[in-house]
């Protein structure tokens, strides 16, 4: 069965139609790329998956379980999807350590420290460790966008959202935090990333989608996207990125 | 036709600027002779070197007169003011000294019963300012809650607001002290005047106070919101463990402000009839017949205002070293 599933997902801000009609599927342990141009409506579709944004209409399912519409606990299903920013987002008044456990112990009912202990694993393996009593605008870009990662999948969530989370950071800082996806990648984690890094969606993901005007325009293995792109659209858009040096 | 003119040296460098402006300055900075002959020294220098053609060492003493003409704004305007104040309580044998600063201020007596008066001042604003903090924050909650359903409840906070922040603060205490007291309401009946008084105080200035929640938790970024939902947390917790905390720490001075105000704002309480600290004032003035006891009262306002100014600094900088980068 489709892991998670949209069908005919449409969202008005107003009079704005920004998503205008999404069909996506999403298999386990899948890592999905959507490229586009800024404003195309990237950023919307992440933020509808865990209903950030409440969608006008159509239906979202995770394990065929419909999560949109009136009647889903919000706070469990986004217990269950969790989103990286590409503002990194962190709580500027409390520790790396604190930003981390502060969902497991509130929403999960995990033990102080039980925790402290996984938020600890979770920071060596991305090498911040030693970071955990700093408090976030103490840190780089880069390290406090891997904290942000890291507070994310200290909730074990089921699938990542990852909304352009490299597009904030200086050139050398990038590589640093795309190890980090790469690796959780590998792991098999169910990944859905916003991104404009196309060497690196060419490299990981298992489906490519170009987005254009609120609709997936183009889908496919990133061979085919990158390589042999069918639409006219997505030939115009990858070559501008081609032409500004970018792939 | 104008020939194009194509300078040879910068424009920055050809001419010695406001020697003219800075001979004036220097001339009045002599009424603060310490550091006007420097001023003007440096300004005479200034036009004979300009008029030997070294321009470079003409602009150097021109940057000197002119930081000493500043210097005697700065020092000068301060020596002039307290000269005046000295010879405003000087004049007529110390006319004013005698007025705010009589015998009775030294007087131990008069102190004790000074203190014993301002040592209510102290309970009232102590434990207005702990209700003010937690009754302040809930109006705010309230008035910030989303949803249409809420809009009631927004309506209500919102009135109370407008309401006590535009009823005078003496005539709040009027209608709540002497209103409750002939009510006689259940709740109300055992509560002493002094009591009263603190809920009057507590509905105004938590009125002011929510108003500087409310700004302080809408500066917060909506993103932090959206960060902390994100991770499952319900609106309530997001509130509770991350906008909240951030926005009190941003609210600290206007905060401090307004508990200034309240503090105060105490002294209103004497018109109910109770013997705080401007009570007494008032009570030593007509028995001495003196007017020190005002200033003593002011004395005392001082004295508990100035180290809360201080701390609140201290503590915002402590913050700030913790959480900011370097």
């Amino acid at each position: 069965m489709t892991f998670l599933q949209m069908q005919g997902v449409h969202k008005y801000f107003g009079d704005n139609h920004v998503l205008r009609g999404i069909d996506l599927d999403v298999e386990r342990h899948q890592v999905i790329c959507l490229i586009g141009a800024s404003g195309c409506g990237k950023s919307t579709l992440l933020r509808c998956i865990n209903a950030l944004e409440p969608i006008s209409e159509g239906v979202i399912r995770i394990d065929g379980n419909r999560v949109s519409g009136t009647g889903v606990d919000l706070n469990d299903l986004r217990a269950d999807v969790g989103i990286v920013f590409q503002s990194f987002n962190l709580f500027p008044h409390k520790t790396v350590l604190q930003n981390i456990t502060l969902a497991p112990i509130k929403v999960l009912k995990h033990s102080r420290g039980d925790a402290r202990d996984r938020a600890m694993q979770l920071l060596q393996r991305v090498g911040l460790d030693d970071k955990a009593d700093e408090y976030p605008d103490r840190l780089s870009g880069g390290q406090q966008q891997r904290v942000a990662i890291v507070r994310a999948m200290a909730m074990d969530p089921r699938v990542l959202l990852l909304d352009e989370i490299t597009s904030a950071l200086d050139p050398e800082l990038v590589a640093e935090v795309l190890n980090i996806v790469r690796d959780l990648a590998s792991d098999g984690m169910t990944i859905v990333m916003a991104t404009h890094e196309m060497g690196f969606a060419k490299e990981v993901s298992s489906k490519v989608c170009f987005v254009h005007e609120g609709v997936i325009h183009e889908e496919g293995p990133p061979e085919q996207i990158f390589n042999d792109p069918q639409q006219e659209r997505t030939q115009a858009f990858l070559k501008r990125i081609v032409d500004a040096g970018r792939l | 036709m104008t020939a194009s003119f194509t300078p040879e040296v910068p424009v920055a460098a050809r001419r010695v600027p406001r020697v003219l402006t800075y001979r004036v300055a220097s001339i009045i900075s002599l009424l603060f002779p310490f550091t006007g002959v420097f001023a003007l020294v440096n300004s005479l220098k200034a036009s004979k070197l300009e008029s030997a053609g070294d321009l470079e060492s003409a602009r150097h003493s021109g940057e000197r007169a002119r930081e000493w003409c500043w210097y005697s704004l700065g020092y000068g305007l301060l020596v002039y003011f307290v000269a005046f104040m000295v010879m405003l309580f000087t004049i007529r044998d110390g006319a004013l000294s005698k007025v705010y600063f009589d015998d009775v201020i030294f007087n131990g007596e008069a102190w004790d019963s000074m203190l014993t008066g301002f040592w209510i001042n102290i309970k009232v604003f102590v434990i207005a300012e702990i209700l003010v903090l937690i009754w302040a924050l809930l109006i705010a909650l309230l008035r910030l809650l989303p949803g249409k359903a809420c809009a009631p409840i927004r309506f209500v906070a919102a009135a109370y607001t407008d309401l006590f922040r535009s009823i005078p603060a003496i005539l709040v205490l009027y209608l709540i002290v002497y209103g409750l007291q002939k009510a006689r309401l259940p709740l109300f009946e055992n509560l002493d005047v002094q009591d009263y008084c603190i809920v009057a105080l507590v509905l105004v200035y938590g009125a002011y106070v929510s108003e500087v929640y409310r700004a302080g938790i809408q500066s917060i970024h909506w993103s932090q919101l959206a960060a902390a939902r994100s991770l499952g947390l319900s609106y309530g917790q997001s509130m509770r463990h991350v906008v909240v905390p951030q926005a009190v720490r941003r609210i600290i001075p206007p905060l401090l402000n307004d508990f200034i105000g309240l503090q105060k704002d105490t002294a209103l309480i004497s018109a109910i009839g109770i013997l705080e600290v401007l009570g007494r004032a008032r009570f030593i003035n007509n028995s001495q017949a003196t007017f020190t006891g005002y200033t003593m009262a002011a004395l005392l306002f001082i004295a508990i205002t100035i180290p809360q100014a201080r701390a609140a600094e201290w503590l915002i900088k402590r913050d700030h070293a913790k959480t900011r980068a370097g």
